[in-house]
């Protein structure tokens, strides 16, 4: 499994961000799978990437909170929603572990 | 540059989302004044705008004014736009007015760095609090008691025991 966090160093929430990834790591068995970082430096970058915000975490290439169709592409700070309905920085750890856990469960498949 | 803690803070002449002209002096004999730079798009300055907008209400009466500005680039950040900050004040319940700072100078002036930034500024307009509304964005009980503990400070005259902390948010889009 590949998890990578697109970050952007304009926004405070990166250490948070992955801090929680490590955790959902954690909590769902998958310890032994490293972080990938990967700094977006300009809007160039942006743009190749399709970054919608900092932090952007990919797990085996894909949003792990997929964005709407109308996100603007830019250097900015990502608005996530709690389960609970509070704006976050950062995603839902249920978010986290859930999409962990069905990326983990399609590797298995592919075996 | 940035505003400190006893200087004055630098009068301004701005426009919010309903059209009116509004300026520091306009509060001369208010016994406080809260400059929070703010924006759309943040999710920091989403996260604590409900507490912000009841320490508006809340201090309503005590003659505290709220005044939130939103400085970013809107050409870069289309939804931080003087089009979009009105929209949202429709959309939502605004105590207070939403200044839009096109020029960015205001922010500048006051050394804002990111969204919220809270500045408190006392009856003769010194700042008294410059920093976060609270210790902890993702939690409402929090309540924006940094904020709150200043302005009780203010308005009774006593010394601030916290009158700096460091402002946590997205930073302010300048342009380029």
């Amino acid at each position: 499994m590949n998890v990578e966090l697109l970050w952007w160093e304009g926004c405070p929430s990166t250490d948070g961000a992955l801090t929680a990834v490590r955790e959902a790591l954690t909590d769902v068995g998958l310890d032994g799978v490293e972080v990938h970082m990967r700094e977006i430096k300009d809007d160039g970058e942006a743009a190749e990437t399709g970054f919608v915000g900092s932090p952007t975490i990919l797990i085996d290439g894909v949003d792990l909170v997929p964005a709407a169709a109308d996100e603007p592409i830019g250097l900015s700070c990502r608005v996530y929603r709690r389960r609970d309905g509070r704006v976050s920085p950062i995603p839902d750890p249920d978010d986290l572990r859930e999409a962990l856990r069905a990326a983990a469960e399609r590797a298995e498949v592919k075996r | 540059m940035s505003l400190t803690i006893g200087e004055v803070g630098p009068d301004f002449s701005l426009l919010d989302t309903e059209g009116r002209k509004w300026s520091m002096a306009e509060y001369d004999g208010a016994p406080a004044t809260v400059v929070v730079f703010t924006c759309n798009h943040c999710p920091y300055a989403l996260a604590w705008h409900d507490r912000l907008v009841q320490v508006a209400r809340d201090y309503a009466a005590r003659g505290v004014r709220v005044l939130a500005v939103n400085a970013n680039d809107a050409d870069r950040y289309p939804r931080d736009s003087f089009e979009a900050m009105k929209e949202r004040v429709a959309k939502e319940d605004w105590p207070m007015p939403y200044l839009h700072d096109a020029t960015q100078e205001v922010a500048r002036e006051y050394g804002a760095k990111v969204t919220p930034d809270v500045f408190v500024l006392d009856a003769e307009g010194r700042l008294r609090y410059r920093g976060a509304p609270d210790s902890d964005y993702g939690n409402p009980g929090e309540r924006a008691e940094w904020l709150r503990e200043a302005l009780d400070a203010v308005l009774s005259g006593s010394i601030l025991q916290r009158p700096e902390t460091r402002p946590v948010g997205c930073s302010i889009k300048w342009k380029a």
